[in-house]
């Protein structure tokens, strides 16, 4: 044990209280890093100059008992989707190798001006397609809990270096599960908000009406300081709620006295592991003996959520990744013209899983095709919007397993992109609906693989999801860490 | 014309509008022509990964004023698609623009073409974002030759509103003027300087020819690179012709996109590329629908100025032929204003426009004035006006009464005063110069009396003389006639 497995929330108050210093903190965090980087590869981009200058500075607030706030010296990593003035962000892509944006995402400018120190960047499946890391340009992450295992993704850096220690909280962004699914592979807390909670601007867009940026902790209580933290109306984002936003933290801790929680009847069975299976069973028994209503719940559309995701993530991304043709930025790879230079820059730039999912979309918008794939898809978006808002009549919450497995070998399903697919089959509902959901670890399975469970709410409903997950993270009693190679023993 | 018997042109012509808002549509960048290149850009206009759009409130305002102005719908609720396309100056390779739901839809404008007035519909008028601009290196500057090409992205983003007319269009003479007179409404919205030389205005035409009575249309080409009216209405003219010549010829017209050669005086069809039409529409994820309420549109309604048909029905009131309220209609604001002025001071209001129309304008092009530079009130033409009806002044002194009040020597009166132009309308003094000149002159008196009926004329310029032109024509005129009787 070092600073470096405190939860944000112990390190806020050993800073607070001048029982330590961001330095040694950030320091505890670095030299965690430098020790499990050689086996995770969970960083592309390092920022330790930044880090230390950063965490300097926190100390000298804290010293005039002047801090920012509660993550004012907390060492946070964010996803390397996330644009960082000056220090390089290339979403994974060798399309955008060495590429320093010349500004902050709203998010890095929200987390900055709170005083939170700023690690790095992590590893991801390139521009936050794919469900495993594999896809990075830049070299495979591994599960801290078993480096012949994949992390997750495609925020499965974000994931591994705060189950790892390399950091005591992480941004990640949440398309499809990209944040819950590697929460629940590497043992973390997983959080993705109600569309429009957290400004997307200086994200890397994936898919616009999906796309969300969340946290990742090693608690619930973490995750809703960490929320907290980066939520709020963004003039520069046009979908940023303009509403008001509620404090996340104060959810926890009320227990879920006659809650009425809803199991999701279809997120069960075939596909499933057992273990996953027996873990949210014995869950569901506990919820129900600490007082929550537990009731099956249908929600019939989500079995199409997956086919119509797979059309209007790659539809919205064909046109997202269109601006990156070799001209104003990122690789550019010479043509005899215009056109056959961007050509030849995408052709080069892109990998494999990007490319296919660009056909997917220009082909689903296409003349003649659009009203029957695009279209189709969208019209069973809003089939499961009604759905989801027939269900919670009945219920305050929705549960179902985050992943239907535990983390699976490196290269085991990176050669078959529709089993690739069905990671996310139980979380990619939330962001068709523009939902939140949030992934918790509530045990391992017999390999001793963390599994995570799912709590989903309607928009806005976090407040309740936070109630609920708080009380799942108690019953579960999950205190187990990764052993990386005895390095964080 | 022979060739064209028969025939019938269906146009239909798009314009795009670039407004003069302070800054672009999706982004807080100054719009700024001539500046140094890419002076005005952010991320969002430049495409930078990450980045994001968010609307401009002043340009929704304003397609909002054109779509009034052009008597169309105003949808409450509008929605913004990209339209997909792979372009070096278009940042993003999609362009923010508006496909089945834009702001403003089914209208009309009111054209007059040869005295007649011709109704010419209104399909919509939607919102989207300009292009940055490229410029070729090398060779002349010529595409395919170019060597190098330099992108500037300070237009990238300005708003640019598309104004598509149904194909109600004729005539290239109908063409022609449907283009001005959509200027002059965008000019009196003052929400453009809609100048066709820099491309802040600028038009296709869509044109296909039938057999008069068809009930279909013909094959629709699309012609471009049209930067004045007058080869607006040269390229429609000469693309009808085209057209029919090469049906009557056996030929068939084949759908493409023509370039206008403005030297050469033709059309040249332009190579396109297969399915390169396919914009692959989508609702743009990044923006919230547009809602402009009825409370929103009843104040930009409110704020809407007197349009150009409206003006001219106006004038038309007051008595004006349809040419001279045309012409005045299209006049300087602040020239409008004087007339207007000088009308409720109780001037004539065809004398005040013709002086507004002529000597006026002719006075400042002269002077290189502005019209809100001159002194002259609408007081003062009414003065003016009148001094010339009562006979106060000559037509032609008139002129140098006008001379000096636009050179600030004060109130009419006081001009003709200070410039000693007041006629002499006291026939005693007429007389006396008459009679001076009949005895200085007798041989004319000789030869107007064996006959000669012209020779007064010569007289009455004698007797101007030795006036020093202020003696009344007419008066000089009377008495002559009756002294040589
Ligand atoms: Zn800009």
């Amino acid at each position: 044990m070092t600073a470096a497995d405190l939860t944000i929330t112990q390190a806020a108050a050993g800073l607070a209280s001048g029982e330590m210093t961001s330095t040694q903190l950030t320091e505890a965090v670095l030299d965690r890093a430098a020790m499990t980087e050689a086996v995770l590869h969970a960083y592309l981009t390092m920022d330790r100059d930044g880090a230390m200058a950063a965490a300097a500075e926190s100390d000298r607030r804290h010293a005039r008992k002047d801090p920012l706030g509660p993550l004012d010296g907390i060492p946070i990593a964010l996803k390397d989707n996330m644009c960082t003035h000056g220090v390089e962000t290339t979403a994974s892509s060798k399309i955008l190798a060495g590429y320093r944006p010349p500004y902050d995402a709203t998010v890095v400018e929200r987390l900055r001006s709170q005083g939170a120190v700023i690690t790095g960047k992590t590893n991801l499946d390139e521009f936050a397609m794919g469900s495993s890391t594999e896809n990075s340009a830049y070299g495979a992450t591994s599960n801290p809990w078993d480096p012949d295992r994949v992390p997750g993704g495609s925020s499965g850096g974000s994931a591994a270096v705060v189950a790892a220690g390399s950091a005591l909280g992480a941004l990640g962004s949440d398309t499809g599960g990209s944040i819950r699914q590697p929460a629940a592979l590497c043992g973390v807390v997983g959080m993705k908000p109600t569309y429009g909670l957290v400004s997307r601007f200086g994200l890397i867009a994936f898919a616009s009406s999906l796309d969300q940026i969340g946290p990742f902790t090693r608690t619930v209580t973490d995750s809703a300081l960490l929320l907290d933290a980066i939520a709020g109306f963004d003039p520069r984002d046009a979908t940023s709620f303009r509403g008001e936003y509620p404090n996340f933290s104060d959810a926890i801790g009320r227990g879920v006295q006659g809650l009425r929680i809803g199991v999701v009847k279809e997120f069960s069975g075939e596909g499933f592991e057992p273990a996953v299976e027996a873990a949210c069973s014995s869950m569901l028994d506990r919820l129900s003996a600490t007082g929550a209503d537990v009731v099956e719940v249908s929600v019939p559309t989500v079995d199409a959520a997956l086919s119509a995701y797979y059309l209007i993530a790659p539809a919205e991304c064909s046109a997202n990744l269109a601006r990156f043709d070799g001209i104003r930025y990122g690789l550019r790879v010479s043509g005899a013209t215009t056109e056959e230079m961007m050509a030849r820059s995408r052709a080069e730039g892109f990998g494999p899983e990007v490319t296919r999912r660009i056909l997917l979309g220009t082909y689903a918008l296409s003349a003649g095709y659009y009203d029957a794939f695009y279209g189709k898809a969208l019209e069973v978006r809003a089939l499961l919007q009604a759905d989801f808002a027939a269900a919670y009549e009945k219920v305050d919450v929705l549960v179902s397993p985050t992943s239907p497995f535990t983390a699976f070998k490196m290269g085991d399903k990176s050669q078959d992109p529709l089993a690739m697919y069905l990671c996310d089959i139980c979380t990619i509902p939330s962001n068709l609906a523009g939902h939140p959901g949030i992934s918790i670890p509530i045990g391992l399975d017999e390999s001793g693989l963390p599994i995570g469970f799912q709590v989903m709410a309607p928009a806005l409903g976090e407040p309740v999801m936070y109630r609920v997950a708080a009380e799942v993270e108690r019953l579960a009693t999950f205190d187990a860490r990764p052993e990386l190679a005895g390095v964080t023993a | 014309m022979s060739v064209l018997e028969g025939w019938e042109a269906v146009i239909g012509i798009e314009v795009h509008v670039e407004l003069l808002t302070q800054s672009k549509m999706f982004c807080g960048c100054k719009v700024g022509f001539g500046d140094e290149p890419n002076m005005n850009v952010c991320p969002t206009c430049l495409g930078l990964p990450g980045a994001l759009p968010v609307p401009n409130r002043t340009a929704i305002e304003w397609i909002s004023k054109i779509g009034m102005a052009l008597n169309c719908e105003i949808s409450e609720t509008s929605v913004f698609h990209r339209k997909n396309y792979f372009y070096a100056d278009l940042p993003k390779n999609y362009q923010i623009s508006q496909f089945d739901i834009p702001v403003c839809h089914d209208g009309f404008l009111d054209v007059a073409v040869d005295g007649d007035t011709v109704r010419i519909g209104i399909e919509r008028a939607h919102q989207e974002e300009d292009t940055g601009k490229s410029l070729h290196m090398g060779e002349g500057g010529r595409i395919h030759a170019a060597t190098e090409t330099l992108l500037d992205f300070n237009r990238s983003g300005v708003p640019l509103v598309e104004i598509v007319s149904k194909p109600d269009i004729r005539t290239a003479a109908q063409a022609r003027a449907y283009a001005q007179e959509l200027r002059n409404v965008i000019l009196e919205l003052d929400v453009s300087d809609a100048k066709l030389e820099e491309g802040s205005m600028r038009f296709d035409a869509n044109i296909s020819v039938r057999q008069e009575g068809a009930p279909e249309f013909g094959t629709k080409v699309e012609i471009k690179n049209m930067n004045s009216f007058r080869s607006l209405e040269r390229a429609v003219a000469y693309e009808i012709e085209r057209q029919v010549d090469e049906i009557t010829s056996g030929g068939t017209v084949i759908q493409e996109t023509r370039h206008w050669d403005e030297e050469a005086g033709v059309t040249h069809g332009m190579r396109t590329k297969e399915g390169s039409s396919d914009y692959r529409y989508f609702t743009e994820p990044d923006l919230v629908p547009i809602v402009i309420d009825a409370t929103w549109q009843a104040e930009i309604r409110q704020s809407l100025p007197e349009l150009p048909a409206e003006r001219r029905a106006r004038y038309a009131d007051l008595g004006l032929d349809p040419h001279l309220a045309g012409v005045l209609a299209g006049a300087d604001a602040d020239l409008r204003a004087v007339f207007d002025h000088a009308v409720d001071a109780g001037a004539d209001a065809k004398a005040a426009a013709i002086w507004i129309t002529g000597e006026v304008t002719a006075w400042l092009r002269r002077e290189d004035t502005a019209p809100g530079d001159s002194p002259l009130t609408g007081e003062w033409l009414a003065a003016l006006v009148a001094m010339v009806s009562d006979s106060k002044v000559s037509a032609s002194a008139a002129k140098d009464v006008l001379d000096g009040v636009m050179r600030g020597e004060g109130a009419p009166e006081a001009v003709a005063e200070g410039r000693d132009l007041i006629q002499i309308s006291d026939a005693g003094a007429i007389a006396a110069a008459v009679d001076e000149v009949l005895a200085a002159n007798p041989d004319a008196v000789e030869r107007y009396q064996a006959g000669e009926q012209k020779v007064v004329g010569f007289l009455v310029g004698q007797v101007m003389r030795a006036t020093q032109g202020k003696a009344e024509p007419k008066l000089v005129n009377e008495l002559l006639r009756e002294k040589l009787s």
